[in-house]
């Protein structure tokens, strides 16, 4: 299963290698990670996704990540309400015929056609897990040819 | 002030008595410094020798131990010494000197990422860019190594930034918002535990290395005492509670003594104390122990149901909660048909081996234990060596046996043994050695000899590399492979450094080749040439549940 965890963190160079070092050290994969300054500059947000069988390998994650001196705050979003969303960027096959119906999409889903040259169009899109599996899944029918994610952000009600 | 210059004021600052280390290219302004200082700085002659002293230093006293040494191969000689301290949380502050800061990551001579390589070894470090920032950084990193959950640290220090200068401030408080050790048990943990250990028909104490550092041996005491409760002691936990009481099992585990693991494994409480279920401790997992309930007192949250289910775990400082708990317990549990039953193993199973007209290593262990009455600090190197130091020398006091617990490092004992005699000068200081391992840092014999750092090594010569000729003897149908070890003379190695080499032959040689080490005021190496195929027994196989004991309960 997997599971989303917010670290807040000294904003330093080398932290970002101690967190990953701890999972990798421990063979826990790390399914996505997002990192960023928050508004104080000396802190930094990371939202981490991980896979973890049981809940023991969760809890052993937590308090590794929790032992390290440069982290401040570990949250873990499992049981706790919280919005998260993600970010794409997709090149997606584009022809004049099918603009109406990839332009359609963006009715039922939070995005947009950003940039349309020859036969590739450019898509951003915001959503949830089930909002950007759905859209991926539809945007498969039209055929993508490069995707980026950001990797899920997470915050708490 | 330079960064030089504050470095080894900050150390003056922090108390720190030794420096055991090794100079080098980029650390000659702290050594132009250090050559007007007073803190003593023992020249060893290997960077690991450095690194394995200041961690033998901080486990004879609890005091923090401070190593030194170059960029590149001398800051990754120290890597091995650092990892053993982490593994047995000894507080331990490295300091490695780096390239110019405007040559890191150019590939240049001696140049070695020693943060990015020691990060999985070490409980914090740091690289220090700006001279402004080296006293908090050191301040942080004394205040790091000693609290909480104790480790090495190490501070990284440019060459540009020794040399840099800047206005000193002490700073007199350090403060870290991401680092709040616990250090008192939550008070509903400890009513609940006390609830347990009243309820208790089948209690028994699992005591480790935790109680060592936090300093609870007297709590601990108190506690078997007023619950009369059994007390198996980890290797790093020997000493923790006297070897020679009533209530001691002894140690545990896969070379535990048969009544340790048996009380274990019929335990209906354990109470766990400063102790991780290591797997040489509980064998087979989920064979270990299955009627206990288990209370956890560890000051590490992470140590808390990494291993074994815990029914209620106890985060804090040992001594503090051992205190809180003996307060709250009114009411002891009666348990005497259960003491019987332990009584009982221990007399059917005693520790045990077959004396001949030969050397026995069991025997000079046994020798050595009866010479020195107890006092002395054992330090030990890694393989049978270690387990019969283990077994068969009652540890009666705290920092008394020294050892690599959970690296397992071979070469380990004679520096550790050499940091011990500087922070206890006073004291009998002896390592109990193999064949194999002494050879690993036998180098430091100049740093004794030449520093008059009288140390006493004791050899169990067998030709082999013991323990791994044991599991070849006992799993891979004696099929011996590489471990069959040339050595020197070691009587005339050690004379050639200038020490004294003493060589027992004989079984009637081996107390009084002890007395004459002991009375000798120089470092001694003493080349036992015990039984080459003896084992070490009782014996748990790696996997098997820790009462599937082989061997030695004859």
């Amino acid at each position: 299963m997997r599971h989303t965890i917010s670290v807040l963190v000294e904003n330093k160079f080398g932290v970002l290698a101690r967190i990953a070092g701890l999972f990798s050290a421990r063979g826990y994969n790390i399914a996505s990670l997002a990192v960023s300054e928050t508004m104080d500059p000396e802190i930094s947000y990371m939202t981490i996704v991980v896979e973890a069988e049981d809940v023991k390998v969760l809890e052993q994650i937590k308090k590794q990540l929790n032992k390290l001196i440069d982290v401040i705050t570990v949250t873990d979003f499992t049981k706790k309400e919280h919005i998260d969303r993600e970010m794409i960027l997709a090149k997606v096959n584009y022809s004049a015929k099918e603009k109406v119906k990839l332009e359609g999409l963006f009715d039922k889903y939070v995005g947009k056609i950003i940039k349309a040259k020859g036969d590739t169009a450019i898509i951003e899109a915001v959503g949830d897990q089930g909002q950007i599996k759905a859209l991926l899944d539809q945007l498969d029918k039209f055929g993508v040819k490069e995707l980026v994610r950001t990797g899920r952000l997470a915050i708490a009600e | 002030m330079t960064g030089a210059k504050i470095l080894v004021e900050c150390l003056k600052r922090e108390g720190v008595g030794a420096i055991f280390g090794y100079p080098g290219g980029v650390v000659l302004p702290i050594f132009d410094e250090l050559y007007d200082s007073d803190i003593k700085f023992i020249l060893t002659r290997h960077e690991q020798g450095a690194a394995h002293a200041a961690d033998g230093y901080s486990r004879a006293t609890g005091k923090i131990g401070v190593c030194l040494a170059t960029s590149g191969p001398g800051a990754t000689n120290l890597v091995t010494g650092i990892a053993t301290a982490y593994m047995d949380s000894i507080p331990m502050v490295a300091i490695t000197g780096q390239v110019k800061t405007f040559l890191i990551g150019s590939d240049a001579f001696q140049e070695a990422d020693i943060t990015g390589v020691t990060r999985p070894v070490t409980k914090h470090n740091f690289l220090v860019k700006d001279v402004k920032d080296l006293a908090l950084i050191i301040r942080e990193a004394f205040f790091i190594a000693s609290t909480g959950r104790p480790g090495p640290v190490l501070i990284d220090l440019p060459v540009d930034v020794q040399q840099a200068e800047t206005e000193f401030v002490w700073p007199e408080d350090v403060q870290i918002r991401g680092y709040k050790p616990t250090y008192f048990g939550h008070p509903g943990q400890i009513k609940k535990a006390a609830r347990l250990i009243s309820q208790a028909k089948q209690p028994v104490i699992y005591a480790g290395g935790g109680v060592i550092t936090s300093g609870a041996h007297r709590e601990l005491k108190e506690l078997a005492e007023k619950i009369k409760a059994p007390v198996a002691m980890t290797l790093m936990g020997l000493g923790g509670f006297p070897g020679t009481h009533e209530l001691s099992l002894g140690m545990l585990g896969m070379h535990g003594t048969a009544y340790a693991n048996h009380a274990i494994m019929g335990a209906d409480l354990i109470i766990a104390v400063g102790a991780r279920f290591d797997d040489r401790v509980t064998g087979r997992l989920d064979a270990f122990a299955p009627h206990a309930k288990i209370v956890h007192i560890d000051i590490d949250p992470a140590s808390i149901s990494k291993n074994v289910k815990v029914e209620v775990p106890v985060v804090g400082d040992a001594k503090n909660i051992l205190g809180q708990l003996i307060e709250e317990i009114k009411k002891a549990p009666d348990i005497s048909a259960w003491l019987k039953t332990v009584e009982d193993w221990r007399k059917r199973h005693p520790l045990h081996y077959k004396d001949n007209d030969k050397i026995k290593p069991q025997y000079v262990v046994e020798q050595i234990y009866d010479l020195t009455k107890g006092d002395a600090i054992i330090t030990t190197e890694v393989g049978q060596n270690q387990m019969w130091a283990a077994q068969w020398y009652k540890y009666l006091h705290p920092r008394s046996l020294i050892s690599s617990g959970g690296l397992g490092t071979m070469g380990f004992g004679f520096p550790a043994a050499m940091g011990a005699k500087v922070a206890c000068p006073d004291k009998t200081v002896i390592d109990i050695a193999g064949d194999g391992s002494i050879q690993m840092n036998i180098q430091e014999l100049a740093t004794c000899v030449c520093n008059k750092i009288n140390v006493k090594v004791a050899i169990l010569n067998n030709g082999y590399l013991g323990m791994v000729r044991q599991w070849q003897e006992l799993f891979y149908k004696r099929r011996y492979s590489q471990v069959c070890i040339y050595a020197p003379d070691f009587v005339k190695l050690a004379e050639s450094y200038g020490a004294v080499g003493i060589l027992v032959t004989r079984k009637e040689e081996v107390r009084p080749a002890i007395e004459r080490a002991l009375s000798v005021d120089n470092t001694v190496f003493m080349d036992f040439r015990v039984e080459p195929e003896e084992n070490v027994f009782p014996m748990v196989p790696a996997g098997k549940a820790i009462n599937e004991i082989i061997g030695g309960l004859a």
